[in-house]
């Protein structure tokens, strides 16, 4: 009890002070306490991620009834994994923002966003009643929104932040219809009561229950098609807030969903099958449209809507697994899953901090512009390759691991050879290598075409590598990276109670043998990762010894004979990705103006692609245009006469008036005609 | 351990008779079988030349290239015989760690800065996405067959029973050849021999590479077909003993290696545009060795 008073005298004292200090210490003072906040919510969350359950009511008000905070191992978790990049982002962000040092009063705000962002995500995770969590979910939304829009002079910022608050207040309409379903079947404003409600109504109501949910959340934590505002967020907003956004904001969105799926009471079955297919179509989609992108915190945007489709392939695994009371299933896709949102947090922020460092760099994050930042930039180099190889999912780094597990879950799940079972299993294993093959043709374009070759175009100022304040809490995300690589036997034993929440679903109690065997395979994999290094080294080692003290001249790169300025043949991005556009074509939208070189004295040739999202397109601006044109019929009621408005008005107060009048004069009619 | 040694040993000829069967074909004598080997090695005695654009990652790419096929290696087993890494799903991690390999030998043709070497290393990423799932899915069939998830469990516990069954093994086998066709950038998805850049695959990354380097990715090719050769040998190589077994894993890899050099004689390259379309289409056989699968388990029936 006394840590939330001191948690909470400490997040006021410092909203009060920030707005007053100078710019330097304001920047400290939000870091410091981000880092005291964590230190003490990491504190109760992590013996409740071991198991310890801490629950306390508090009284409440007349309105909310009773406050019930749970901490369990879920909460326990999400709280730690939130803290760990919060505190990167803004160690990362204290030095990302003294670019902006001049606008002292939108720092002020921006240090506030953050800190209530921070308090409302892990209040979020603990709050166990529906009005006080809608409450901590809309100031994480709104706190959200003015970190998003910090450079709010850019109208394409402002833009984005606006789409960004509309869809998430979407998803809180349809969170406040599931919650307000519940409290007018249960009178109850609890989360106990939820459970409640799915098991006193039939399965088929509880689905409904699920699936109102699922949607508020899914449009937090991007599904496919909810996930529209996610890449205008995420190129418009700092590359910490970024970094934060997508490693943790979307991952909220993940944690509600987990949430619902321990407390409701429903046809799993349906559940599982329902969640693996809708992830596996978010996760394809995702790459898919991540690799047309040329933005590069666009892409990146993208491929978060591809993870987020892995993570819900292994919450769909493990759902199936308690519909088919199936406990290596369960442990495999919920361990899977919790294990891969670390995982994305970890290399999805390292990857938008290094965006950062590219894009105060250079000033651009078009890829097409960029090239040959290796020699300028060397650290953020090495950094954005550990993330990239972790992001496609290969070993020794950590995202092979969550995506093992969710591996073998699949290929467990088939034993059960019920058709349908094992058809959605085959379509998801399929779109998992999809998907994995993809990010590869993906993230060596982005990391070739940024990193590597020569600039393909001047830049106006020479980049410099960042300074070492913006590469300290990269090189802690990395550290994660790498740890989880090497030992994830370790990260998957601290997975042990979250799984149990969903392992207790079933009748019978979740078997240890899975969990031993599982983690074994893992300590082998961690071996064999650290196998790889040495392996790897002891030939780069050899390589070394042989070619020693052979002569080793520098001369320039082979083009059939040409040895003279070669930038501008160098192969870009998009060529690069040239035959995949091909092949994909008839699944994309993408706009191309071309103009060719002909004629015997050619002039300039163009070739410019733009990718849009096929279902933005159908979705939102289809109809949205068909809603203006309709409305656009009344535009003449708007005509800026104030005697017209006056007319209005009159008219609408005689209808007020005069309509009770006329119905009574109707029903007296009717009454006449009747007694005729 | 024995996997390794045998998967080294038929590495050292196994280029030998591919070039050696291409020769005959063509009418000519050709070259000793250990000739490929004497290149590698001389190439290995070499300095090198470098390009001025490239940087550390150009350094180290044909290492980590070379220690994952290694790796790689290292989860084949031989007959009853496990590899030296071997554990539940080690087959995704054989699929991953190639998958790393490929990755740095991408971006180490990209780090060159060259006009032709992109062109190679995106043609490269594209094929070997679209062949995973073949392979994925061609495993995940046997696991469902056998019940287990580890190459060493799968190969022991198959067992051929019905003419079905049979015909999987002729199927699989086919996958497996096509996928070691398109890993390795050969015929009939790319030419090695070609002398024009624009239509080459994977010669057309390593255009820069040249002394130890070089000789590390051309000795590389030479171990991942054996390496899907111990793969192919190990279907037949079931309960037999060690003699019969590695009599059988050389004869499988010479009849491989034969195999190689007439696809390589007689058939032509695929267009380029059309090489997609063709390794997606393999997936569609692993498919088919899936409903097999399902058919001998009576799921159809």
């Amino acid at each position: 009890m006394a840590y939330i008073q001191i948690y909470i005298a400490i997040l006021i004292l410092s909203l009060l002070v920030i707005p007053f200090l100078k710019v330097k210490w304001k920047g400290i003072l939000t870091l410091s306490a981000v880092i005291i906040s964590a230190i003490l919510s990491g504190y109760i969350a992590l013996p409740a991620l071991l198991g310890e359950k801490l629950e306390f009511i508090l009284s409440g008000t007349l309105i909310t009834g009773e406050i019930s905070i749970r901490i369990d191992a879920l909460s326990g978790w999400f709280i730690l994994l939130i803290n760990f990049t919060l505190v990167t982002g803004a160690l990362y962000g204290l030095h990302y923002m003294k670019a902006y040092r001049e606008q002292t009063s939108n720092i002020s705000l921006h240090c506030l966003a953050y800190l209530l962002m921070q308090t409302s995500l892990i209040a979020i995770c603990l709050i166990q009643n529906s009005l006080i969590f809608l409450f901590a979910w809309e100031i994480m939304t709104l706190s959200c929104f003015v970190l998003i829009i910090f450079e709010y002079q850019k109208q394409a910022t402002l833009k984005a932040g606006i789409t960004f608050l509309i869809q998430s207040h979407v998803g809180v309409l349809f969170l406040t219809l599931a919650f307000i379903w519940v409290y007018y079947r249960t009178g109850s404003y609890d989360f106990e009561a939820i459970r409640q409600f799915s098991t006193t109504f039939p399965s088929v109501v509880s689905l409904g229950l699920f699936f109102t949910f699922f949607i508020g959340f899914a449009i937090k934590a991007g599904f496919v098609p909810f996930h529209t505002w996610l890449p205008y967020a995420h190129p418009a907003s700092p590359s910490h807030i970024s970094g934060v956004m997508s490693g943790v904001i979307i991952k909220i969105g993940i944690f509600g969903i987990l949430r619902m799926l321990q407390l409701i009471q429903t046809d799993y079955l349906v559940l599982g099958y329902f969640i693996l297919v809708f992830s596996v179509i978010s996760g394809i989609y995702g790459v898919m449209l991540a690799i047309i992108q040329h933005n590069l915190k666009k892409l990146l945007a993208y491929h978060s809507i591809e993870n987020i489709g892995i993570i819900g392939i292994g919450i769909g695994l493990g759902t199936l697994g308690i519909g088919q009371e199936n406990s290596s299933l369960v442990f495999l896709g919920f361990g899977g899953a919790l294990l891969h949102v670390l995982n994305h947090s970890l290399f999805k922020s390292l990857l938008f901090y290094g965006a950062g460092n590219v894009y105060q760099a250079t000033h651009t994050m078009n890829i097409e512009h960029l090239g040959g930042l290796v020699k300028r930039m060397p650290h953020t180099t090495i950094l954005f390759l550990i993330a990239s190889l972790a992001i496609c999912g290969l070993p020794p780094f950590n995202g092979f691991v969550s995506e093992f597990l969710i591996y073998s879950g699949l290929f467990q799940g088939m034993k059960n050879i019920a058709m349908l079972n094992i058809m959605t299993l085959l379509f998801s294993v399929f779109g998992l290598v999809l998907i994995g093959g993809l990010a590869l043709l993906c993230f060596t374009k982005a990391f070739g075409t940024i990193f590597l070759g020569n600039p393909r175009q001047d830049y106006n100022e020479v980049p410099s590598e960042s300074k070492s304040g913006k590469l300290v809490p990269m090189y802690m995300a990395a550290a994660g990276i790498v740890s989880i690589g090497l030992f994830p036997k370790f990260f998957l034993s601290l997975l042990l109670e979250p799984i149990k929440l969903y392992g207790d679903k079933m009748n019978f109690i979740s078997n240890n043998q899975t969990s031993i065997q599982i983690s074994d395979t893992l300590q082998y994999i961690g071996f064999c990762a650290m196998g790889f290094i040495v392996l790897g080294a002891l030939i780069f080692f050899i390589r070394k010894l042989v070619t020693n003290k052979k002569p080793k001249p520098i001369l320039a790169t082979w083009g059939c004979g040409y040895v003279g300025e070669t930038k501008n043949m160098q192969y870009t991005a998009s060529s690069f990705i040239r035959s995949y556009r091909k092949l994909a074509e008839p699944l994309l939208s993408i706009k191309k103006h071309k103009i060719e070189i002909d004629g015997v004295f050619p002039t300039l040739g163009k070739h410019e692609t733009h990718p849009h999202d096929k279902i933005e397109i159908w979705l939102f601006e289809k109809p949205w245009k068909r809603m203006r044109y309709f409305f656009g019929k009344f535009q003449f009621l708007q005509n800026g006469n104030a005697q017209f408005y006056v007319l209005y008005g009159a008219v609408f107060i005689t209808l007020i008036i005069g309509f009770p009048i006329l119905q009574d004069v109707i029903k007296k009619i009717i009454y006449f005609l009747n007694q005729i | 351990m024995l996997s390794l040694v045998l998967i080294i040993v038929a590495s050292l000829f196994f280029m030998g008779i591919v070039i050696r069967t291409k020769s005959i074909t063509s009418g000519r004598k050709g070259p000793g079988i250990f000739q490929p080997m004497k290149d590698v090695i001389r190439l290995w005695k070499k300095g090198a030349v470098f390009s001025r654009t490239t940087s550390f990652i150009f350094q180290i790419a044909p290492s980590i290239y070379f220690a994952s096929i290694i790796m790689a290696i290292l989860v084949i087993p031989f007959g009853q015989y496990r590899g030296i890494v071997s554990f539940d799903g080690d087959f995704v991690f054989f699929a991953y760690v190639l998958a790393l390999g490929k990755f740095f030998s991408i971006i180490g043709a990209l780090d060159t800065g060259s006009s032709f070497e992109g062109m190679g290393a995106s043609r490269e990423a594209l094929y070997s996405m679209l062949a995973e799932p073949a392979f994925f899915i061609l495993m995940g069939s046997f696991a469902l067959y056998t019940g287990h998830t580890s190459f060493h469990e799968i190969f022991t516990s198959l067992h051929f029973g019905s003419y079905i069954s049979y015909g999987l093994g002729v199927l699989a086998t086919f996958v497996l050849i096509m996928i070691a066709m398109i890993e390795n950038s050969r015929m009939p998805v790319d030419d090695p021999k070609t002398h024009l850049e624009l239509t080459m695959v994977h010669e057309v990354m390593i255009l820069d590479n040249s002394g130890f380097d070089l000789g590390l990715i051309l000795y590389g090719t030479n171990l991942k077909f054996a390496m899907y050769g111990a793969l192919i040998a190990n279907f037949f190589t079931g309960t037999f003993s060690i003699l019969i077994s590695i009599l059988i894993f050389l004869l499988v890899q010479i009849l491989f290696a034969i195999m190689v050099g007439f696809l390589e004689s007689f058939s032509a390259r695929f267009r380029m545009g059309n090489n997609a379309q063709f390794i997606f289409t393999l997936t569609s056989i692993s498919i088919l060795i899936f409903f097999g699968v399902l058919l001998i388990m009576g799921k159809f029936v």
